[in-house]
């Protein structure tokens, strides 16, 4: 690990642009010992007291340092947004969720095997370099959204389940905002080292959710083994039925792409409709119509298409046929 | 730099690199070797140690992070005269082969019945809101982040069981 300054925050002024924030630090901690990040200046946010989660009228505020444990745990959150727990539990490790932050985790990079290598051309480890992962080794890469500069996923749980919880993120810094959830990770395109749109010495304070659907809450994530790994393919789902017919649908997918992936055309092709099997395997074509496959990741596209299916069924009580 | 803190109940004024893992300052610095290194990623939970009553990856987190904290180690849990419940069940139960992950085995098992009793969900679990028995999926769930590579994961389950049981019905007499 390359040497650093350490000092602690205790308040927003203490943040500095060119400094470094750690909160929970599993995965900046992890880049540091491969010295694929080499900050000079690590700024210790965990003082900063941003680690409340408050119902609010039409809604949750959770803070920016709520542990992943703590958030999973919540009664509110297990009682109305299950999907949000069902990701979080399905990622990572009892010991690593204790330490993950809220902030952190939305912020987490890349396990793209070429940006960890610090030997390995890489364009978001090192802009203008190359990509590596193109004509490499591409099991864990993405099919939608990518680039030729790019084909690096996000690895995350959580963020597919806010994504389809249509989260804000609360921004604190020079220009104060909230960004909603499907606005802040950014794909590759020409400047895949640019991930989402935090400028220099901004703080994410809080993540909001608006008020909860009530409806069927699925977190479905496929990986290589049973726990403790990364996605192939998730699927975070949230279907209310009224009389018969979808009255709402948010899906949202992981594993597939540089940012929490949501199709809003799929969608609405399922919004008011009586659930069939031939109309679940209409939105999935239109889903992957646009996946693009790099050999090694060929498999994601049919993964994807039956994990979808399974979604639809289940969380409108339909019977899964051969 | 200079950071204060408990281990096992005893106070801990030690001084640091700033890069210094929790897990080189016990080992290293204090001398507490129970706790052990396997991949120093957060991958295989052979340093698992408690700190503030909850278990993390001590190979992830800096020493100077843990200012005026408490953390336990194995060396916290019992000895060899006056062994943990779990650490009795583990040796009762032949838990282990070479030993190296046993430490950090107990650690998060530890943890992980604290968990339980506070009503924590898992991914195994039916329905988020409990309750939720200890069975073999629950376990091996709750556990994934400590791997054994002498894969006496049937036997580390059976110890954690039974020493799940036992303090239960400790519980229950009392």
């Amino acid at each position: 690990m390359k040497e650093f300054v350490y000092s602690r925050a205790s308040g927003l002024s203490d943040l500095t642009a060119g400094a470094t924030i750690i909160a929970g630090g599993t995965n900046l901690l992890d880049l540091m010992k491969h010295e694929v990040m080499t900050p000079e200046h690590l700024i210790d946010i965990n003082g900063l007291g941003y680690d409340q989660i408050e119902e609010q009228a039409d809604g949750l505020r959770i803070g920016s340092l709520v542990r992943n444990s703590d958030l999973a745990a919540h009664p509110l959150v297990r009682n109305r947004y299950p999907v949000l727990s069902r990701a979080l539990l399905a990622g990572a490790s009892g010991q690593l969720r204790n330490m993950a932050t809220t902030g952190g985790n939305m912020l987490q990079r890349t396990r793209c095997p070429y940006f960890y290598d610090t030997r390995m051309d890489c364009n978001k480890r090192e802009p203008g370099s190359g990509c590596a992962a193109i004509g490499g080794i591409t099991r864990n890469h993405a099919i939608f959204g990518t680039s030729d500069q790019c084909i690096a996923t996000h690895p995350g749980d959580m963020a597919i389940a806010l994504r389809a919880l249509d989260a804000m993120v609360e921004i604190d810094g020079k220009r104060p905002r909230t960004v909603p959830f499907a606005d802040f990770h950014l794909l590759p395109g020409d400047t895949p080292h640019i991930e989402t749109v935090l400028e220099p010495g901004d703080i994410i304070t809080a993540v909001t959710l608006p008020a909860p659907v009530v409806g069927e809450h699925r977190y479905r994530k496929v990986r290589d083994r049973a726990s403790y790994a990364f996605a192939l393919v998730s699927v975070a789902a949230i279907i209310a039925m009224d009389q018969g017919r979808i009255s709402h649908a948010a899906l949202a997918f992981g594993g597939v792409s540089h940012k929490p992936w949501r199709d809003p055309a799929v969608e609405d092709m399922l919004l008011g409709q009586t659930p069939s099997a031939d109309l679940f395997a209409k939105a999935a074509d239109l889903l992957l119509e646009d996946a693009k496959g790099h050999e090694g990741n060929e498999f994601k596209i049919p993964m994807l298409r039956r994990t979808l299916m399974a979604v639809l069924h289940d969380t409108t009580g339909m019977e899964l046929t051969a | 730099m200079r950071i204060n803190l408990d281990i096992n109940g005893q106070n801990h004024d030690l001084e640091v690199d700033p890069r210094t893992t929790l897990l080189d300052a016990l080992r290293t610095h204090i001398g507490l070797t129970g706790t052990k290194k396997g991949c120093d990623h957060g991958q295989c939970g052979a340093c698992t140690v408690m700190l503030d009553g909850r278990r993390v990856n001590s190979c992830m987190t800096l020493a100077c992070m843990t200012e005026g904290s408490s953390v336990t180690t194995i060396e916290g849990i019992g000895s060899p005269e006056n062994l943990s419940t779990l650490q009795r069940e583990f040796v009762a139960h032949d838990g282990f082969q070479c030993g190296y992950c046993t430490p950090g085995q107990i650690c998060s098992a530890t943890a992980m019945l604290e968990e339980i009793r506070q009503g924590w969900p898992s991914h195994a679990s039916a329905n988020l809101e409990g309750p939720f028995d200890l069975s073999h999926e629950e376990i091996a769930e709750r556990m994934s982040g400590n791997l054994c590579r002498c894969a006496a994961y049937s036997n580390i389950i059976d110890a954690i069981k039974a020493a799940a049981d036992a303090s239960k019905s400790q519980e229950t007499v009392a």
